[in-house]
Order: C-alpha cells, then sequence, then structure tokens
C-alpha cells in the first residue's frame, strides 16, 4: 500500500468511527462474531449475520462494532436489534412465552415416546406368545367348525 | 395396555400436532410484523442530496412518510417512485413531509434515480446503513408514517400505491394535532 493509500485508509476508518461516545472502547472482533452469530441475517435464508456476505449484514456488523465501541455490553447490543425488529431476529427463539414450545416440545415427545415404549415392552413381555398357548381343546375345534359351517349355509 | 387406552392416546398425540400446524398455515411467513407500530421514531440526521434539512426533529409537528429505496430495487421502487412525487405535491400544504432514506446505493445511481424520477422532496444517502436498520427495514422499499407527535404509526413493505399513502395520511392528518 502507498503512503497515499495508507492516508487515504486511516480517513475512512476515521470517518467511520461512531460520532457518540468520546473515548470509543477498543472492540474485539470476536465479541462482534459472537454477537452477529446470534443475529438473522434479514435479507438471507438461513444465514447468520455473521456468515452472510451480503451488504445488509455488513451494515449490521458495522452498528454491532459501533454499539460495542460506544461501552454497551453485548446482551444490550442484542436487545437493540430485538427492539427494532423483534424476537424473530434471534436465530434461537427466546425461552418464554409461545416460542417456549421450541424448546419444550421435542424433549416432551421424546420423553412420551420413552414411556409409550416401556409400556408396550413390558406388556409383550408378560404376555405369552401365541406359539406358546396350548392346543385348542378339542371340543373348542368341534364348536368353531360348526359354527363356520352354519356361516357357509 | 387395551385397544380403548389406544383410541384415547392417538388423537392425544395427533391433535397438537394438527393444531400447531394450522396455526403455522395460517400465519403468513412473509409478514413480518415490526414492533416500532406506536413507538417513537428513532431520530436521524443525515445529509441529504439538494442540502434540504434531513433530521426528524426538523420535522416535529408534521405528518412524515418516510421511504428507504435504492436505485437497484427494481422493480417496486421504480413502481412507486411516481407515487411519492405526486403523494408530495399533493400534501406538502396539508402538514406533510415526504422523506427518502436510500440505502446500500452509490451517489450517481442515486442521483440518477431522483432526476429520473423528479423527486423534489428531500432524499438522503445512509452511510452504514445506521438509519435504515434503526427503523428495522427489511429490504426496500419499505415506507413509514410517523405521526405529529413523532410516533412511527404504519409501515408500508413493498411499493407505495397513492390509495396507501392517501389512506395512512388522511387518517394522520384527521387527528388532533
Amino acid at each position: 500500500m502507498t503512503a497515499r493509500g495508507l492516508i487515504v485508509a486511516a480517513l475512512m476508518i476515521l470517518a467511520v468511527s461512531p460520532a457518540h461516545g468520546a473515548t470509543p472502547r477498543p472492540v474485539d472482533e470476536q465479541t462482534v462474531h459472537e454477537i452477529a452469530a446470534q443475529l438473522r441475517c434479514v435479507v438471507c435464508q438461513s444465514l447468520s449475520v455473521a456468515d452472510s456476505p451480503s451488504e445488509t449484514a455488513n451494515q449490521m456488523r458495522g452498528v454491532i462494532r459501533e454499539r460495542l465501541a460506544a461501552g454497551d455490553s453485548p446482551a444490550q447490543v442484542r436487545d437493540y436489534f430485538v427492539e427494532k425488529y423483534g424476537p424473530w431476529i434471534l436465530l434461537a427463539p427466546p425461552r418464554r412465552g409461545f416460542d417456549l414450545l421450541v424448546w419444550v416440545a421435542p424433549f416432551a415427545v421424546l420423553g412420551i415416546g420413552l414411556v409409550a415404549i416401556v409400556l408396550v415392552l413390558r406388556r409383550w413381555r408378560r404376555a405369552p406368545s401365541p406359539a406358546a398357548q396350548a392346543p385348542l381343546a378339542a371340543d373348542v375345534r368341534e364348536r368353531i367348525r360348526r359354527e363356520m359351517e352354519e356361516l357357509d349355509r | 395396555m387395551t385397544s380403548r387406552w389406544i383410541r384415547f392416546v392417538i388423537p392425544a398425540a395427533v391433535v397438537p400436532v394438527l393444531l400447531l400446524l394450522a396455526y403455522g398455515f395460517w400465519t403468513n411467513p412473509r409478514e413480518i410484523p415490526t414492533p416500532l407500530i406506536g413507538k417513537p421514531a428513532a431520530a436521524f440526521a443525515l445529509a441529504s442530496f439538494s442540502g434540504a434539512p434531513f433530521n426528524l426533529e426538523h420535522y416535529r409537528g408534521r405528518v412524515v412518510m418516510l421511504n428507504f429505496w435504492a436505485s437497484w430495487c427494481r422493480p417496486a421502487c421504480y413502481e412507486e417512485a411516481p407515487a411519492l412525487e405526486r403523494i408530495w405535491k399533493e400534501y406538502k400544504d396539508r402538514g406533510v413531509v415526504v422523506l427518502g432514506v436510500d440505502v446500500q446505493d452509490n451517489d450517481d445511481a442515486a442521483r440518477k434515480f431522483l432526476a429520473q424520477f423528479g423527486h423534489t422532496f428531500p432524499n438522503a444517502p445512509d452511510p452504514g446503513g445506521r438509519v435504515a436498520i434503526d427503523y428495522g427495514v427489511y429490504g426496500v422499499p419499505e415506507t413509514f408514517f410517523i405521526d405529529r407527535q413523532g410516533h412511527v404509526r404504519f409501515k408500508q413493505v413493498g411499493a407505495l400505491t397513492d390509495d396507501i399513502a392517501r389512506k395512512h395520511l388522511d387518517k394522520l392528518l384527521a387527528e388532533k394535532p
């Protein structure tokens, strides 16, 4: 990079640095990534803001960086996006209200299934298999034959 | 476990799943409600293309129609562009201001767009997309209707029409200042 390029780059960094907050804090890119990974990229299908190459996601990462530099905690930054876009923006739905269902239902259904399997297995073990049953008594056999004949008539 | 027992278990398992599916299919996945309705509109101050004032505070007391657009947004932004200028001309003397925020655009293309449609209401680029994100914008075009007290009241996703704009503006203008 030439000297002129460096000056231009420095000016660009100055231009995008936040206006609010007298002394911007140094921002850990790992923290930016962690927050971005929890947010849904609004213009994508099933991509987080961390993973999307779109300009919108890029701008959102910029806002995350800016807010952290201004002194916001990661939770405050996340809350900012929820406030603007609603809980929809979170890739993991909040564990309360109706959304709790997606956290609880799979485990509940799994539990019910396990209980059902145990009950069925126990029943199968208790019931003797048909092959092990004693052959029909001669008089019963005779009665079945007679009733079948009546049906055919 | 008798067959009678099974007769209760199967509906007990199937009915909640069907209800959940029914709920899922009745709701429109494309309809993403904004949590901003009724909340104070976020303040902004941008440098407009024409030099006209472009901050919300300046227009307090007026009904604001805040439109997010881009020159690359085809066809919706091109469809609604003539309506925006018509509405601006029709309502500017009745206490309404139309503001256009140009998102993720380049300067030349944006100015060409404004010239093509002869837009005379204030328009400004949104560097870094801060204003768009502050309004929870998903994509362009989106239009917010802000009442005289500075509260977000309606949001239109997709191309605006004269009828939709008139409906919201007339309602907000009819409210007591």
